[in-house]
């Protein structure tokens, strides 16, 4: 299954509902007014509960003084923008900023070239080692970092790849590399088999076919793919706060952890930061979101 | 020259000639697959080198007493060689049976069983029921989707910073506690508060994707059923009970999966709202990467050894999970 076949299945359920049968579905459907007030005032209470954590870090961003957290109520009377920029004048910022987009979209290049490669093969192919290539794929991706972060640590320190960009690209592949391969690897499943022979009928080499009548096809899915790894890559933690040790190579998760050190806490610059980080890629994020779904629960369906 | 293209070559894989000899059954198969393991030979080096590699090489370090002050590392100038030793199962056996195994495992370990239950019931139940409301035609669901998928939209090491503000101690969670007379639990100090914290924050992250995945799940499902159900005279319950259920199976089953290896393998949530304190809330993963990396000196060994109980533990209880779903004939959508 992939995102087109979920999205027409939808349409179709959809039509069913709203054409077919629409005097029923409406008696059946008919709620009396104290079940619709019940379904929103739920609904309200948990959006209150998902909304309200973020609205109070970007109210706390707001106070001037690190302990403004404990006093709200001062914020109001001293409301500032004078938090966002010291952040942007005085701190590493900047430098996060570019650490972050460098591992990020590094990652996210890498990971889907490769995952694209292997996607197409599994999808196309049957060769010998098969299962058990599919067997590993999905493994890795239940693998506790607890497992490969002290290896890992080991093996990076040997080749001076520690707090370099290139190696925590490295890792971080280990991690989206997989799901991405899966995720292809049904996207490519349903671009008809007929296309490939085609375009081996009319001369061009395996790699001519896929290079220019699979890939072109499967943008969406690459597109899909690339959103994944963009927002894993993101939100990466561990790895991260492990292998980078310089001030002006953290990536935003680790910048934001280092307001909070054992001496001093400045709460109120790290709330502004976290907003400033947050407001884009949750954009990215409601831009990207539903392909995303239907994406991740629906991997490789088409054995 | 062939490629082997499955649906191709399979249709004639009845009517082939007897098996051809080994050497010219290796060579066909250069020729037919050569494409397919070009294809697939960046991802297996890259897989090889980056996860069996340091998979072997991390159960390798397993067998040894290597910690921070006997592995090779460089300082300054100085090249200062490894001279941890091989110890076979001992760190094994330190773990699971040695003095301190319970408060340094088996505590830990029934913590983490407790956590993942916990969690995914939560994640289920509440991403359930929020998917049912959300099902229903009405003004503004749009707007309802869109604010709670706000946890999974902002970044997990941001909100979790913007939770750590409203647990502290005198931060507003205690504040209105207060306010209502209610008593004002330690949330970050006290053992079991932090485990109620863990839970309620890695609840409030996780409920979305369940949410998304349940309500495409629904939508997914035919509504001609529920007519039929309807007409049979069946009772809103026993439409949930027989039509929704059902229905949602397969989605269940995968998201469920997903659900318990990533509250099993969570990571950032804990080590983001304790840091190296609180370290009986500690679940598996963190505690392991604690010990390899929280503390001086740095225990690789033992931090390793954790990392493939845990690896163990995955495997054995998705094996089961995947039979249990084939002897109840379901499929997995991963």
């Amino acid at each position: 299954m992939t995102t087109t076949t979920v999205e027409t299945s939808a349409e179709v359920s959809g039509q069913s509902v709203t054409d077919a049968p629409r005097r029923t579905v409406r008696r059946r459907g008919e709620r009396g007014p104290v079940a619709t007030l019940t379904s929103h005032a739920l609904l309200i209470v948990a959006s209150l509960i998902a909304f309200f954590p973020v609205a109070w870090l970007i109210f706390l961003s707001l106070g001037p003084d690190k302990d403004d957290y404990l006093r709200p109520g001062r914020i109001w009377h001293t409301m500032t923008f004078d938090n966002y920029s010291f952040v942007l004048q005085h701190t590493s910022f900047f430098s996060w900023l570019k650490s972050t987009l460098v591992v990020t979209l590094g990652t996210t290049l890498i990971g889907v070239l490769i995952a694209a490669t292997t996607g197409y093969a599994v999808s196309r192919m049957r060769f010998p080692g098969y299962k058990k290539f599919m067997w590993l794929l999905l493994l890795t991706q239940m693998f506790p970092i607890a497992v490969l972060i002290v290896p890992m640590y080991q093996i990076m320190s040997d080749l001076g790849l520690i707090d370099s960009y290139l190696g925590l690209i490295l890792v971080n592949c280990t991690t989206v590399v997989p799901y991405s391969a899966w995720l292809l690897k049904g996207y490519f499943d349903t671009i008809p088999f007929e296309i490939d022979e085609a375009g081996r009928v009319d001369g061009l080499s395996p790699f001519g076919t896929f290079l220019r009548l699979v890939l072109p096809l499967a943008k969406p899915g690459l597109a899909v793919a690339a959103f994944y790894n963009f927002l894993t890559a993101f939100g990466e933690v561990a790895f991260a706060s492990t292998f980078m040790l310089s001030d002006d190579k953290y990536t935003f998760a680790v910048g934001l952890q280092s307001f909070i050190s054992e001496h001093d806490a400045q709460r109120n610059l790290m709330a502004a930061t976290a907003v400033l980080i947050a407001i884009p890629v949750s954009v990215f994020f409601y831009l990207v979101q539903k392909n995303l779904v239907t994406g991740l629960t629906s991997g490789g369906t088409k054995g | 020259m062939t490629v082997a293209i499955d649906r191709a070559t399979g249709k004639r894989r009845g009517d082939r000639a007897p098996r051809p000899g080994l050497g010219q059954r290796l060579k066909n198969g250069y020729q037919k697959y050569w494409y397919a393991y070009a294809m697939i030979a960046p991802v297996a080096v890259v897989l090889g080198v980056l996860v069996l590699y340091p998979l072997v090489y991390g159960f390798y370090l397993t067998l040894t007493d290597a910690n921070s002050l006997n592995t090779a590392r460089t300082i300054g100038v100085n090249h200062i060689d490894a001279t941890y030793k091989f110890i076979g199962l001992g760190n094994y056996k330190d773990i699971l049976f040695g003095p301190l195994s319970y408060d340094r495992f088996w505590s830990h370990f029934v913590w983490t069983i407790v956590w993942t239950v916990a969690c995914v019931v939560l994640h289920y139940s509440i991403g359930l029921g929020l998917a049912l409301l959300l099902n229903q035609k009405f003004r503004g669901r749009t707007f309802y989707r869109l604010v709670l998928v706000m946890p999974w939209a902002v970044p997990t090491f941001v909100t979790v910073f913007g939770w750590r503000f409203m647990l502290a101690d005198g931060g507003i969670i205690n504040a209105s506690l207060h306010a209502l007379h209610l008593p004002t639990p330690l949330w970050l100090e006290d053992t079991f508060w932090e485990r109620v914290a863990a839970v309620m924050v890695n609840t409030w992250c996780g409920v979305p994707f369940m949410m998304l995945s349940l309500l495409g799940g629904l939508q997914a499902i035919d509504a001609t059923l529920y007519e039929a159900a309807e007409m049979d005279g069946a009772s809103a319950w026993q439409r949930f009970r027989y039509v929704t259920l059902p229905g949602l199976r397969s989605v269940s089953s995968t998201v469920v999966l997903l659900g318990i290896i990533w509250t099993f393998n969570q990571f950032a949530i804990i080590f983001l709202l304790f840091g190296n304190t609180g370290t009986d809330a500690q679940i598996l993963v963190t505690w392991a990467y604690q010990l390899g990396f929280g503390q001086q000196p740095r225990d690789f060994a033992q931090s390793a050894a954790y990392g493939i109980l845990l690896l163990a533990v995955l495997i054995v209880f998705t094996s089961f999970y995947r039979r249990w779903l084939n002897r109840n004939e379901q499929q997995l959508a991963i």
